[in-house]
This record gives C-alpha cells, sequence and structure tokens, in this order.
C-alpha cells in the first residue's frame, strides 16, 4: 500500500474557555491517500472544521493538541510533523503551500477592498517563485478553467461583482492555482442554490481527475457526499463513530447515528414515508456523556457498556469501521 | 369550496433603485402579475433560486411588501380583507391572523430577553391580553404545543440550540392565534437531524390548529415532503403550480425539471451525469425578453426569445407557463430525481 498522503492519529483537540477545558475533537484518526476524495459529516458542533483547520493549524490561539496527537503530510520529499511546526514560516507548506481550504462563505473569504486579480497573485508570490506577470497569467488562466466568463476583466473585479456562484468558483481557482496535495473544501456548496451546487460539483470531480490532488470534503449534506466522495467518515460530539466506503456506510449504515441521519433525510424517491427526527439534541461539549457520546440519543442502547465505555471503532471484513457496542456484541453473536 | 385563505391576482411588486434628480431612477419587478390562490388549510410550497422573488411574494402576502399592482385578498371564517386596499384598523386586525416564521432562529430572538418574555411579546404589543396572569396561561399553553417546558420559558435564547430555538420562534408566531403563517426557509439553517424534527411539528400545527401555510424553501425534497401544493418562480414569474405529486412526477416546465435534476442523489452510483443547468439567474433590472427562463433552457426556440408564455391548465390544478408544455417530456432529459419520483 502506498504511503497515505496525510494521517492524522490520535487527534484530541481541546479549547480553554472560561467555563473550562472544552474538548472539541477526541481521538481522531484518519488517513487521506494522494488523490482520494474524503467526506467527512456530521452535525454541527460535530468537530469536523476543527478537524479539517488543525490540518493547517489554523484553529485559534486558545487550542490546546494533546501531547500524543500526530498529523504527518507526507510528500515527495519530505515528511512534515504538522502539530510540531512552531514558527509562522514554516507554517506556510500547511498553509496555501501544499494544503488549500475553500470555506462555506466565499463573500467572507475574500478580502472586499482588494480585487479578486491582486488576491490570487499575491499567493502565488508567497508561495511560488512566479515573477508578477507570471502569477497574473496563470491566476487569469485558472478563473478562465473554473468556468468564469471574461476572466481578463474578471480579475480587475472586487469580490461584491460577483455572484455567489461565482465567488465560490473564484475562490477554487485561487485555492488550486498554487497546485496543492491536499484540498481542504468545508462546506462548499452550503451556501450555493441547487442548480448552481451542482455546477461547482461537476467542476470539483473534473478538477480533482486533472489534477490529481486529495480532498476532504466537509459537509452535512450526505446527498454531496454520495456525490463526491470515495470514502466517508461520520463524526459526532468530536469522535468518528463510522467510516467506510460511500457506497457501504450510506447502504447499508451501521451506526445507529448513521442511520438516524439517513432516515431525517427527505427522499424524493419516496414521499410517503415519514420525516424521522434523530431525537433530542446533540450535547454541549461541556457536557460531554460518558461512555458512548451518542447514549444520550441513541434509539437502541442496551445499558451498562453505552454508558461506561467508549465504543471503539471496530473493523469487519469489507474495511468499514463503526464504533458502537450493538454492533460488536453482534458480531460477536454471528462468529 | 370555501374561499382561498389567500388569493393574488396579478401581483406585482416594483422596487425603485437608483435615485436620481435628472434621469428617472431605474425599478425592477421583483414579483410580477403573479396569481396564486391558497386553500384554507393547505400547507402551499415556494419554490425557486435566490433571486427567483419568493421572499418578495412571502412578504407582499403579509403586506410588508408594497404592493405596487394587482390585487391580495385575505380571507378566514370571520373576516376578508383586501390587502392592496385596507384601512389601518384591518391592518393592525391582520397582523394577528397572519404571520412570519423566519430563517435564521440565531438572528430572530433577542438575547436579552428570556423566551417567556419573547413570546409573551405580541400578545402585549397587540393588547390580546388584560392581565400578566392572562399572559402567562396564553404563554405556557402555546410553548407546551411547541414542545417547550416551564424551565425553558425562564432561560435567554442563547441556552437553546437551534431547532430549539426555531421552535421558540414558531411559539411565538402562534401566540397570537393566527390563521395563516408564512415560514420563509424556515429549515434551511437547521441540521438535518433537527429539521425534520421542525417539519413535523409544522404538519402537526397545520393539522391540529387548521392553520394554513406558506412554505417558502430552496429545498425541493423538503418542499416534496411537506407541502400539498407547490408554485416555482422564476425571476419574478410563476413558471408552474400544481399539487405537489402531479409536479414532481411529471414538471410541465424545463426549470422545475431542471431543479429536479440538481438534487444530489443519495446513491453514489447515480453520479449525475445528466444535463445540469448552465449559468445563473439573469439580473431583474434587466430581464430577458420572451420567456425569462430562455437564456438558460436547453429547448428554446425562437418563439421563446420574443412571445410572453401564459400559464395553461396541463392538468387539474396543474399550470405551467412555457410554450411547448405539450410537446416536450422534460423529464427525460432533465436528471434521474424526478424519474424516480414516479
Amino acid at each position: 500500500m502506498t504511503k497515505p498522503l496525510i494521517s492524522v492519529k490520535d487527534l484530541t483537540v481541546r479549547f480553554r474557555t472560561e467555563e473550562g477545558l472544552v474538548t472539541a475533537v477526541e481521538n481522531v484518526s484518519l488517513d487521506i491517500a494522494p488523490g482520494e476524495v474524503l467526506g467527512l459529516v456530521g452535525e454541527s458542533g460535530s468537530g469536523k472544521s476543527v478537524t479539517a483547520k488543525a490540518l493547517m493549524r489554523l484553529n485559534a490561539g486558545n487550542t490546546r493538541y494533546a501531547d500524543e496527537s500526530r498529523i504527518t503530510l507526507n510528500l515527495d520529499d519530505q515528511g512534515v510533523e504538522v502539530l510540531a511546526l512552531k514558527r509562522d514560516r514554516d507554517m506556510r507548506i500547511v498553509r496555501g503551500g501544499a494544503i488549500s481550504m475553500i470555506f462555506q462563505e466565499p463573500m467572507a473569504s475574500f478580502a472586499p477592498a482588494i480585487t479578486i486579480g491582486d488576491q490570487m497573485v499575491e499567493q502565488l508570490l508567497i508561495h511560488s517563485s512566479m515573477t508578477r506577470v507570471e502569477a497574473k497569467e496563470l491566476s487569469i488562466e485558472m478563473l478562465a478553467r473554473v468556468g468564469i466568463p471574461e476572466p481578463a476583466r474578471r480579475f480587475n473585479q472586487y469580490s461584491f461583482e460577483f455572484s455567489g456562484g461565482m465567488r465560490q468558483r473564484a475562490m477554487i481557482a485561487m485555492a488550486l492555482s498554487t497546485r496543492p496535495k491536499l484540498l481542504i473544501a468545508d462546506e462548499p456548496t452550503t451556501a450555493l442554490d441547487v442548480t448552481i451546487q451542482a455546477q461547482v460539483i461537476a467542476l470539483m470531480k473534473d478538477l480533482v481527475a486533472e489534477f490529481g490532488m486529495a480532498i476532504l470534503f466537509i459537509t452535512h449534506d450526505l446527498g454531496v457526499i454520495a456525490q463526491t466522495a470515495d470514502r466517508v467518515a461520520v463524526m459526532y460530539l468530536g469522535r468518528i463513530i463510522e467510516t467506510g466506503p460511500v457506497r457501504q456506510v450510506i447502504r447499508d449504515p451501521h451506526h445507529p447515528y448513521t442511520r438516524g441521519l439517513l432516515n431525517a433525510l427527505p427522499k424524493l424517491e419516496d414521499l410517503d414515508s415519514e420525516l424521522t427526527p434523530v431525537p433530542g439534541d446533540i450535547p454541549s461539549p461541556l457536557d460531554r456523556p460518558s461512555g458512548c457520546v451518542f447514549n444520550t440519543r441513541c434509539p437502541v442502547m442496551f445499558g451498562e457498556p453505552c454508558l461506561a465505555e467508549i465504543p471503539q471503532l471496530m473493523q469487519d471484513e469489507t474495511g468499514r469501521m463503526a464504533a458502537c457496542h450493538l454492533v460488536a456484541r453482534n458480531r460477536g453473536a454471528k462468529t | 369550496m370555501s374561499t382561498p385563505v389567500i388569493s393574488a391576482r396579478n401581483l406585482t411588486v416594483t422596487y425603485r433603485i437608483g435615485h436620481s434628480l435628472l434621469g428617472k431612477g431605474v425599478s425592477l419587478n421583483a414579483v410580477e402579475d403573479v396569481s396564486i390562490e391558497i386553500e384554507r388549510g393547505n400547507f402551499f410550497g415556494l419554490v425557486g433560486e435566490s433571486g427567483s422573488g419568493k421572499t418578495t411574494l412571502g412578504r407582499a402576502i403579509l403586506k410588508a411588501a408594497p404592493i405596487t399592482g394587482g390585487h391580495v385578498n385575505y380571507t378566514d371564517d370571520e373576516v376578508s380583507y383586501d390587502l392592496a386596499n385596507v384601512t389601518k384598523a384591518e391592518l393592525k386586525d391582520y397582523r394577528k391572523r397572519a404571520q412570519l416564521i423566519f430563517q435564521d432562529p440565531y438572528a430572530a430572538l433577542s438575547p436579552r430577553m428570556t423566551v417567556r418574555d419573547i413570546i409573551a411579546e405580541p400578545l402585549e404589543v397587540m393588547g390580546l391580553t388584560r392581565t400578566r396572569e392572562e399572559t402567562d396561561a396564553r404563554v405556557r399553553e402555546i410553548a407546551a404545543k411547541c414542545r417547550l417546558n416551564l424551565e425553558h420559558l425562564r432561560r435567554f435564547p442563547h441556552a437553546f440550540s437551534g431547532g430549539q430555538r426555531q421552535r421558540i420562534s414558531i411559539a411565538r408566531a402562534l401566540v397570537s392565534g393566527p390563521r395563516f403563517i408564512v415560514a420563509d426557509e424556515s429549515v434551511a439553517a437547521l441540521d438535518v437531524s433537527i429539521q425534520a424534527d421542525v417539519l413535523n411539528l409544522l404538519k402537526q400545527i397545520q393539522r391540529d390548529m387548521g392553520i394554513s401555510f406558506l412554505f417558502i424553501s430552496h429545498d425541493l425534497s423538503v418542499v416534496a415532503h411537506v407541502c400539498d401544493h407547490v408554485a416555482v418562480m422564476y425571476l419574478g414569474r410563476l413558471v408552474e403550480t400544481a399539487p405537489t405529486r402531479a409536479l414532481f412526477s411529471r414538471p410541465r416546465h424545463p426549470y422545475t425539471s431542471a431543479l429536479l435534476s440538481a438534487i444530489p442523489s443519495l446513491d453514489p452510483d447515480e453520479r449525475g451525469e445528466t444535463d445540469k443547468l448552465e449559468g445563473e439567474i439573469p439580473s431583474p433590472t434587466n430581464p430577458p425578453p420572451g420567456c425569462r427562463f430562455h437564456t438558460r433552457c436547453r429547448f428554446a426556440r425562437d418563439r421563446c426569445r420574443t412571445d410572453v408564455p401564459e400559464l395553461r391548465e396541463m392538468g387539474p390544478g396543474h399550470f405551467a407557463s412555457c410554450h411547448f408544455a405539450e410537446e416536450f417530456d422534460f423529464t427525460q432529459h432533465y436528471g434521474s430525481a424526478a424519474t424516480a419520483a414516479k
């Protein structure tokens, strides 16, 4: 097996707040292979954005990474221990060098008083040895590549002159112009209309094929995951509770939370089915349940082990992993 | 059949933009010549991309946007108002009968008021209750309907999750005893697991209290599940309206069909190689002549560029405004979601 592009081991992220130490991410391990699209799904508060930001060390100053946490970026010529980086200068490799990120709200992600072109050129000057003229040429080429009409004119415009869909395209052009090995897409289509979302997804698929980069695709929309990802990891309250190839996880979810998410989705194929919410709300991270984190909302909770022991991710023969005592018990009963 | 709770005829909402002393200002029609009827007790869905005018239509019906042309009539068991020409007293009364639930439950609730005060405010402002005891009783009754308990009422909004906040917004909308509610993207900001909970609550309110809803949403799969009747808007105009099942099993307008095919399928093997809608919604200050959708329509012919299509009846209660609605079966050309709905 080839080395993963990025490997996250036992990532635990805590924030120091006035109310005490808040655990946002706990013992998360995941690998992304070169060219692979990994979908990361979960409700708000599940820790998916915090996990993604940790890869670029973008979490705020009150962040504490646990000592045993490791994030290893395997580049052709070197391995980078992301959490060991100290100086801002050294972090450039993960901040726009080998890793780029696109955000949900493209309006908030461009500086309003600097033209789109200047912002694209600026990052190219930082991350490559290009001259200003070359950087401009490449930027215009990238704008054209993502389907922005009249790229040379658009290059000189400000972000408020772009529509939502165009802004997201420009953001993708900017993120890809440095040829990153990994693109982190944090809810890139959530703020867009379905029609524009379909265009952006199609564009991202083309670009993966063309550039061969890996993508960490964060979303709460399982439909978007089904359409884009190779593998999926489902997060709940800071932990990965199920992960595996996207077909298996969506067709036959093992963890009761993944099943709950799928049951809550309105489906066009079956208009008569009731919408079944996952009962209750996601607990506050200040008040994490002991044992299985999902035990406060779980419809199949069966007592002692769920309340006391944290279930570990267990792999089945197809390469899928789920962290659930019931799944483990049923599997034990079968063998 | 009883009179519809809302009947809009040729409704137009015009905004003036860019004033100047010499040249005349530009004006845009956010809503143009729209006619809809919302039957009593109905859950009426309104869909379209951003910029299609769906929010403006909702606001005009609530008399919160100017009605520049046409008429909107509101009728319930007690009163009937012509909203284009209401008196001040009538409008004040209408505010009790028609309410709005917003999209963002984080922005819609004052952080400095307790939940009890938030829900009680409409009662006090409208003078619906006389004593504090009466107010409290009413607040508790409505809160219970929205599954909020006494403990919740004492707290401030920051202590609540998104789903709970939206239930507070719903309680506030219900407290004046409305007969008609506009829910504008009321579940768009919620996680799917909670979205289902809020949708079920709205449907329960419709059933138990007989309240009619105008449910504005960009999410067709949500609309398909909760609405009885759906209207689709594009660039200020109504392009199709039909009973939900008819609309989803056989859309008669290429725009509706394109919207359906854009919904990402949950089946990873059905990765849409279908025709996606190209381009974006044009600016309403300079709408295309003829059929407004022709710039993005793959079926467009010469006629579409010059003639404005009228809404024509395609089936019982099913209207579409496309010159070629009879000629083409759009579902064969656009995506899988539409065929799957059959």
